[in-house]
């Protein structure tokens, strides 16, 4: 789409698109281009000089245990939280959905959790399952069972998923409240007519209608688990224990900046550039698509 | 007829209270970790450290906020909120600002390297920050800007999202009155000041809801370039709160200023609400 009017001149509009352009420049493609660049070399330990090896630094990494594990874990790790922040927020939309007053008390509360930061719910769920001074943990020690985070890696992975699942909650929420809000009255309640009861209602007419929105949230969630959860981890975890919660965005840092290793750390950035565009050329396509369904 | 279908999709009576009480289960739930934090931010520490802890708020509220506030741990939770005020707000009006223009630009000109400029903008699309940390901090190392309010906004104003939003909405503005305003003879930018703006205006403050809170919760940038405490942003200074080793966390402390650290993006998401849903809607599509 285009304007048909338009203003004359072009030193003007140069101008208007210049500190866009120029911060694009300096803070975007200058450091994208320098992690691309990086990624074919290996520094020597001082610094001084880096040796050109090519593609070198991908085939250590795809052959490399650790990185292989990394990505594994960050694929179990996005699957969860999109899982747990999904269908309870699913639920929750549902019901208030039904209520014709005081869903909207029901959505100001619920909103809530989504203006805390990641690093703020870690630090708030660090604390009730602290292995000391936990409340949640306490009671499970109470019933038996003895829940330690700093040591049990399924646990820790339990735990950072729930944590950064919860905020999102929230935002899942408002896209199913929406949506379901929008789905047509006159359709619930000809299936209603015919004698369909609510959970058959809601599988046959609801959720189909709802899909669009479902896959939509499904995307954004994985990008969400790959690329903002990074202050849930390093605070309750700190991608341990034995690297057990160490996502792919926690690896570049923690390579990048605590093992100094930039080769690889630019190697990483570049493997998750790839990704974070497949995932950005999937949502637009989705996005084409989802307006005529 | 009419009503009793609305009987069968709509719940009443004993099932109305049903549905109540579940919502009113699943928002206790939610909000568990909220209170219990605040809970802790409102009793002593050696009632924290023998557990359990208590379930209802105690009496140390002024004690343990005016602690956090004006000595916290490393530097004062009063100098944290400050740092956090001005990254967010530069973030937000930084990435408004640059956007309108940019937008502008696109829309209503028709000019050399158009085109490129465009795609060059939509490409920042696809680089979250957490993806060139390394080389994104030697670059602001480079400026002599860490442990600045430039180091911290800039590389993270640089976005194409509201340029995007702008665009979709300048589209939608008639062309009756660039018209109309060419021929009065107004030049571009009063018709971009006098019009343009004023009709944005929703936009505007739905887009400065969203990157507000984009914006105070950073955490990973602030924690690379604020090597100094006095210019820690509060998100990424709570867990500077915790002592390394074995030492027992001040527990109250560190609670209220996790309390302190969401009270601002929570009010401004409660209290614009329609804005704030009506920019995450904008703004993901």
């Amino acid at each position: 789409m285009e304007k048909r009017v338009t203003f004359r001149g072009w030193l003007l509009p140069v101008l208007l698109i210049a500190p866009q352009v120029a911060i694009s420049a300096v803070f975007f493609f200058y450091p994208a281009g320098q992690a691309i660049w990086q990624s074919l070399f290996i520094p020597d330990p001082f610094g001084l000089s880096s040796q050109f090896v090519g593609l070198g630094n991908f085939e250590f990494l795809l052959g490399d245990a650790f990185y292989r594990a990394s990505f594994l874990t960050t694929a179990i790790f996005a699957v969860l939280v999109t899982l747990c922040s999904m269908i309870p927020a699913l639920f929750l939309a549902v019901i208030a959905d039904r209520l014709i007053k005081g869903s909207g008390v029901y959505r100001t509360l619920l909103i809530w959790p989504y203006a805390v930061a990641p690093a703020v719910a870690g630090v708030l769920w660090l604390f009730m399952f602290n292995t000391r001074v936990g409340v949640v943990s306490w009671y499970l020690g109470q019933l038996g069972y003895d829940w330690n985070h700093v040591l049990n890696g399924g646990e820790a992975m339990g735990l950072v998923v729930v944590a950064s699942a919860w905020g999102r909650i929230s935002y899942n929420f408002l896209f199913f409240f929406a949506a379901l809000q929008a789905v047509p009255r006159s359709v619930i309640e000809a299936a209603a007519i015919d004698g369909a009861r609510f959970w058959r209602r809601f599988f046959t007419i609801v959720l189909p209608l709802l899909s669009p929105t479902t896959f939509f949230l499904l995307v954004v969630n994985v990008v969400y688990a790959f690329f903002e959860t990074f202050g849930v981890i390093h605070t309750i975890t700190a991608g341990g224990p034995q690297q057990s919660t160490t996502i792919l965005v926690y690896k570049v840092f923690s390579d990048g900046f605590i093992g100094q290793d930039l080769g690889s750390s630019s190697a990483q950035s570049v493997i998750l550039l790839i990704v974070v565009g497949l995932l950005t050329v999937f949502q637009f396509k989705f996005i084409e698509k989802r307006v005529h369904y | 007829m009419a009503r009793d279908v609305h009987g069968m999709v709509e719940k009443r009576g004993a099932g109305l209270w049903l549905t109540h009480v579940f919502m009113i289960l699943g928002v206790l739930v939610i909000f568990f970790p909220i209170w219990l934090a605040f809970v802790a931010s409102t009793v002593t520490q050696p009632e924290i450290v023998s557990p359990p802890m208590p379930v209802w708020p105690g009496d140390q509220f002024w004690r343990n906020y005016s602690k956090a506030l004006f000595s916290g741990v490393n530097v004062p939770v009063a100098t944290m909120l400050l740092n956090s005020l001005v990254m967010a707000i530069g973030i937000a009006v930084g990435k408004i600002i640059i956007s309108l223009l940019s937008a502008f630009a696109i829309v209503y000109f028709r000019f050399p390297g158009r085109n490129f400029f465009f795609w060059m903008i939509f490409l920042t699309l696809m680089l979250p920050v957490e993806v060139r940390i390394v080389p994104t901090f030697e670059v602001v190392a480079g400026f002599g800007m860490l442990n600045s309010y430039g180091g911290l906004i800039f590389p993270l104003i640089a976005s194409a999202t509201a340029t995007f939003l702008f665009r979709q909405f300048f589209l939608t503005i008639p062309d009756e009155l660039a018209e109309a305003a060419r021929v009065d003879g107004a030049r571009p930018m009063q018709f971009f000041i006098d019009i343009v703006v004023p009709m944005s205006r929703t936009n505007v403050a739905a887009l400065f809801v969203i990157l507000f809170i984009y914006g105070w919760n950073q955490y990973l940038w602030p924690l690379l370039i604020t090597t100094d405490p006095e210019m820690n942003t509060i998100v990424m200074g709570i867990k500077q709160m915790f002592p390394s080793g074995d030492d027992v966390a001040d527990w109250p402390v560190i609670m209220a200023t996790s309390i302190l650290a969401m009270i601002p993006p929570v009010i401004i998401v409660v209290s614009m609400q329609r804005l704030f849903i009506r920019g995450l809607v904008d703004s993901e599509k």
